[in-house]
């Protein structure tokens, strides 16, 4: 059969939604991060070679060979009734003491839960408030979903509630439907910082002010280094938050298995959500976490990662003072995987990215991170997964390699166009030259 | 046009069993993804025309793995630095190891881009003019003089490129005299030359040259025309935003000039079994080298097994022929 000129006989009737899918170069300078001899700052994996191995091979083997009628079975689509007591147990470390297992619907990781809730709640055009920058998973579940995404600015205490009201505002005076806040309050997705208690409050309240819905996304609050973890917004107003919840860094990201605390009129509505989606969540892993729950010592083994990645953040800190040139900035995490890096003026991560590849030394670009195009001067970098000797290599090639852009900036960006000769700003004179004639030797 | 040529003699059953061949793909270069693609496509290819085939990374494990399991050849998918700067290949040398492909030394002059279109406009060929400078130059002479010679004597729109390299990572078009110093930062992030071309308007072409045992041959060529208009990065490897034509809708006389001046540029640098050169006609009919790549892509969206398909060959056979004459020098 004949070649498609085009490749994609399909290529006219995929929905315009897809039409931001496409292979971009930033794919390909990620492949070779993999690589052992690249330090990656880049992926956000935890840490998962710190649990028991054994203990959880022969419990999930136990659960195929004793219980494999139940275990290799479909399910119910809300999730199994004895993890979501657990998880009710897991949310009550973080203050939400009145949730009710019948409110918590089990989801194929946290991600699946943040689609359910844009699924649920989103009409193409719809308003979305999310941090600036925002995790950029979410980003794209609204985009696919169609929302328009209005940042709101944060600092080193998480989101300003002064920037929220003022979004709140002009997008009441624009006519626009904000269906809801998104937030990752506890050391956030990519900026590291945590929401401050007084924040907390004030963004509840102004949530009753302007009836806002918030999505309260927390996949790391249980991993703080410094103080115990503070209290969630949902535990401070159980009907205009939506709460989402993941086993992903405190057990393994494997297994998939997260959950959504919602009111029961929104939860009805998630069931059938993820009914239609997925029938049902992965039955084997839910009795995994499950068991893992009732029979391991799961508290401490939180607090293991926590003092494996407190030694991982140390590092990372300690060498950015210690290398970074001049003009950079970094965010200060007191928990959790990642530094926001701010690059000195002028610099862009995305395009200083195949350099950095090159010294072999990855991170995530910031402009990734917005909605807008923003965020080119930033990078995020994980401190989660490399060992503290790695992590310390990465930032000295790191630093060398913002020092060798620095340079080149210093020589491309005073130039000033406007005085060539003959070339008008804006202008595409072509004013010389034999076009692919001999008479113009090359520079060499 | 040329004439489609006969499908080869497929590698005799006994013969093709006996063979092991190696397909090495990854490498550390920002074309990974690429190379891992091609060596899949490879590898599926291979097996399919029953050759005993493994695929390994360019890696530490290469040379070890290599003398634990000596390969009657070895194919080398590997895109970008090592893999086609002739490196690799020189290590191959070392070893004994027999590959298909260009010799090292040719590899070495094909990645430079400058010095081999200095090789080819030698040898008779038309290519758009350039310069090419290394980022030490700008520093010292000052940028912006260095940069208003440039566009007064190349005028606008330029190409800026890495001197080296494929996949079309770090290229841009650039119209606009003002979004130069710009597009100079980017490409510099790829490596420490850059390359600034005239641009010129035309119709795109792939032109592929195999060379079974009878001396190079031209395939028919392809004719890209990416949505875009510019065949970047993402044109070429998302299937359905560029629109391939082959054989290229071109007079029968610029389809032989054009697949004349492939295997001059073949021969010129001294490449051997198989190249892509990538051209352009300007609306005068004049075909003008851009540049050749001695390891072309053979993703599913790639030109070289395009050029092969219409030639009436199949990938897999002529890739396992390729493979036997390599072996069978040994």
């Amino acid at each position: 059969m004949p070649r498609h000129p085009r490749l994609d006989p399909l290529a006219d009737r995929y929905a315009a939604r897809t039409h931001g899918m496409k292979t971009s170069e930033i794919r390909a300078l990620f492949s070779v991060v993999s690589r052992p001899e690249v330090v990656s700052l880049a992926g956000g994996m935890p840490a998962v070679t710190a649990l028991p191995l054994d203990v959880v091979g022969s419990m999930i083997g136990d659960l195929v060979s004793g219980m494999g009628a139940q275990t290799l079975q479909y399910g119910s689509g809300q999730g199994d009734p004895r993890l979501r007591e657990r998880i009710c147990d897991v949310m009550a470390l973080e203050g939400i003491a009145d949730a009710s297992p019948s409110e918590v619907v089990v989801t194929v990781g946290s991600q699946q839960a943040l689609d359910l809730v844009t699924r649920v709640f989103v009409d193409p055009g719809d308003v979305v408030l999310a941090e600036g920058p925002s995790y950029v998973g979410a980003l794209g579940v609204f985009q696919a979903s169609e929302a328009r995404v209005r940042h709101v600015a944060m600092d080193d205490h998480g989101l300003i509630p002064e920037a929220l009201e003022e979004a709140l505002m002009a997008c009441r005076a624009n006519g626009d439907r904000v269906k809801f806040l998104y937030t990752v309050p506890n050391f956030h997705n990519p900026a590291g910082v945590t929401l401050s208690e007084e924040r907390r409050e004030a963004i509840v309240a102004l949530a009753e002010k302007y009836d806002l819905l918030i999505i309260e996304d927390n996949p790391y609050g249980l991993l703080g280094f410094e103080h115990e973890p503070l209290r969630a917004l949902r535990a401070r107003n159980s009907q205009r938050v939506i709460y989402l919840g993941s086993f992903s860094k405190t057990f393994s990201p494997g297994l998939r298995v997260g959950w959504v605390l919602a009111p029961l009129a929104v939860r009805e509505k998630l069931v059938l959500a993820t009914e239609a989606q997925v029938l049902c969540p992965p039955s084997l892993t839910q009795y995994a976490v499950a068991r893992y729950l009732d029979t391991q010592p799961w508290r401490e083994q939180i607090k293991t990662f926590t003092e494996l990645y407190r030694e991982r953040r140390d590092a990372c800190l300690e060498s950015l003072a210690a290398l970074m040139p001049a003009g950079t900035a970094w965010t200060q995490p007191e928990g959790g995987f990642y530094v926001w890096l701010k690059l000195p003026h002028g610099l862009d991560a995305k395009l200083m990215q195949p350099r950095a590849v090159n010294a072999h030394v990855a991170y995530v670009p910031g402009i990734g991170f917005f909605a807008d195009g923003n965020g080119r001067e930033y990078m995020r970098l994980s401190y989660c997964y490399p060992e503290p000797d790695q992590i310390r290599e990465g930032v000295r090639r790191l630093a060398r390699v913002i020092e060798a852009e620095l340079d080149l900036h210093s020589t491309f960006d005073t130039v000033d166009t406007g005085t060539f000769r003959g070339v008008g700003r804006g202008g595409s004179p072509n004013i010389v030259g034999p076009a692919n004639s001999d008479t113009y030797e090359d520079g060499r | 046009m040329s004439e489609t040529a006969p499908a080869p003699a497929p590698v005799a059953g006994a013969d093709r069993h006996a063979l092991r061949a190696v397909v090495l793909a990854g490498g550390l270069t920002f074309e990974r993804e690429v190379s891992l693609s091609s060596g899949t496509q490879v590898w599926e290819e291979l097996v399919r025309a029953g050759v005993d085939t493994e695929i390994r990374d360019a890696d530490s494990g290469l040379l070890p793995g290599l003398a634990a399991a000596p390969a009657d050849a070895v194919f080398i998918a590997l895109h970008g630095a090592t893999g086609e700067d002739g490196a690799l290949r020189a290590v191959l040398d070392l070893a004994g190891v027999p590959y298909v492909g260009s010799p090292a030394a040719a590899c070495r002059l094909a990645w430079d881009k400058p010095a081999a279109k200095s090789v080819i406009r030698s040898a008779g060929v038309t290519t758009p003019d350039w310069v090419a400078l290394p980022h030490s130059t700008f520093r010292e002479l000052g940028a912006g003089a260095v940069l208003d010679l440039m566009v007064a004597r190349l005028g606008l729109p330029l190409m800026v490129k890495p001197a080296s390299g494929g996949s079309a990572l770090g290229v841009q078009k650039v119209s606009r005299v003002e979004d130069l110093p710009a597009a100079m930062v980017s490409c510099f992030a790829y490596g420490d030359t850059v390359m600034v071309e005239r641009f010129v308007e035309g119709v795109e072409l792939a032109l592929s040259v195999i060379d079974l045992g009878d001396g190079p041959e031209a395939l028919p060529a392809v004719e890209i025309v990416p949505e875009s208009g510019v065949f970047d990065y993402t044109s070429r490897y998302t299937p359905g935003l560029t629109e391939y034509h082959t054989p290229a809708r071109v007079s029968e006389d610029v389809a032989d000039r054009a697949a004349a001046l492939a295997v001059r540029v073949h021969e010129v640098l001294g490449l051997a079994d198989l190249s892509r050169t990538d051209a352009i006609v300007s609306p005068d009919g004049q075909v003008h080298f851009l540049e050749v790549n001695v390891s072309p892509g053979l993703t599913e969206t790639s030109m070289f097994p395009m050029a092969i398909e219409a030639a009436g060959y199949e990938l897999g056979e002529v890739l396992a022929r390729l493979l036997a004459r390599r072996a069978g020098n040994r």
